[in-house]
């Protein structure tokens, strides 16, 4: 356990740190991804993207962020 | 063609043509092919972000959904769980609960599978979604789904990106006729002339991706299909003639010299 400012979490299956405190929003802004275009699962739970500048990343938390692309 | 609307979900579209948004060149390549297609719907996938590179051009840089309805598939997901977790994303991504259920049955045939797609269908209705489901050619099955909540029977005309055409008019045929749902052919369609038999046989619609994006002229070919959906469907409307088994003059046999 490192006792830092920082937090551990998994993004699409990547290991990242991030600042204690910051909320979703934020991560997705550090992220360079536009809020208002992905869809967030958190521990296998949806985000409502309406929570998402509310609810604070946490120590462990494992991501799931999408977004449309192109398909059949 | 404005007096011949079609509806799913309550909502209204003169264009009988879907077209899908996977494979093209690039993004320009499949928003003109879309424009010329004159498709009100585009299907589309729900994929991770590119982490490492977010400044990739987007999808919705280059086909608004605000003009254009986007229809969220579950491609790729061979289980009921996977396909609800899959649109439950979508739907939060996209505020749409107007999805395209599709769960595979295997990756050679990529042939649906039928009874985790029923068992999907159930769940997906149960939470308020509206699927609009590929399925088998299977009128049995395509009751069920009706009976279940899906929105619109789309049953493969062929496997999905052969471009072999409809190998099972008989029972799409009975499928439309049977159906209280539209009944909309996804899959199979090669060229032109595929969708308008689709369309004749009285199907509300068609569904493709591949034949459109792997022509050699993509944006060519979506104008060729839009015209091949409208003509079948016009064909529909009129009404063939009947066949006959020898020749039928069409100049008056009175008179001749």
């Amino acid at each position: 356990m490192v006792y830092d400012d920082t937090f551990s979490i998994t993004v699409n299956g990547q290991h990242r740190r991030v600042p204690k405190g910051i909320t979703i929003a934020e991560l997705a802004l550090e992220l360079g991804l536009e809020p208002t275009r992905v869809a967030v699962e958190r521990n296998f739970e949806i985000v409502p993207r309406s929570t998402l500048a509310e609810v604070k990343v946490d120590d462990g938390d494992d991501y799931e962020i999408v977004t449309f692309v192109g398909g059949g | 063609m404005a007096d011949d609307v079609w509806q799913v979900a309550g909502r209204s579209f003169t264009s009988r043509l879907i077209v899908g948004t996977g494979k093209y060149k690039d993004f320009a390549q499949n928003a003109a092919a879309v424009e010329a297609s004159g498709a009100e719907i585009v299907t589309v996938a729900v994929r991770r972000v590119n982490i490492a590179d977010p400044k990739q051009p987007m999808l919705m840089d280059f086909i608004d959904p605000k003009k254009v309805t986007y229809l969220p598939n579950t491609a790729g997901c061979f289980t009921a769980e996977e396909a609800i977790r899959t649109l439950r994303l979508a739907r939060e991504a996209g505020g749409w609960t107007l999805v395209k259920l599709e769960v595979l049955g295997e990756a050679k045939t990529l042939y649906p599978d039928m009874v985790e797609t029923l068992r999907a269908t159930e769940i997906l209705a149960k939470e308020g979604f509206e699927p609009m489901v590929y399925c088998a050619d299977d009128p049995i099955a395509a009751k069920r789904l009706e009976d279940l909540g899906a929105v619109a029977i789309m049953p493969l005309g062929a496997p999905i990106g052969s471009g072999l055409g409809l190998q099972n008019e008989v029972m799409i045929r009975i499928m439309v006729e049977q159906a209280k749902v539209p009944v909309l052919v996804d899959a199979g369609v090669g060229t032109a002339s595929d969708a308008a038999v689709a369309m004749e046989l009285g199907c509300t619609g068609v569904l493709m991706n591949t034949a459109i994006a792997e022509a050699k002229d993509p944006v060519l070919m979506a104008r060729a299909m839009r015209l091949a959906v409208e003509s079948g469907r016009l064909a529909y409307r009129a009404g063939r003639m009947g066949k006959r088994r020898y020749a039928d003059p069409s100049s008056p046999l009175a008179g001749l010299i």
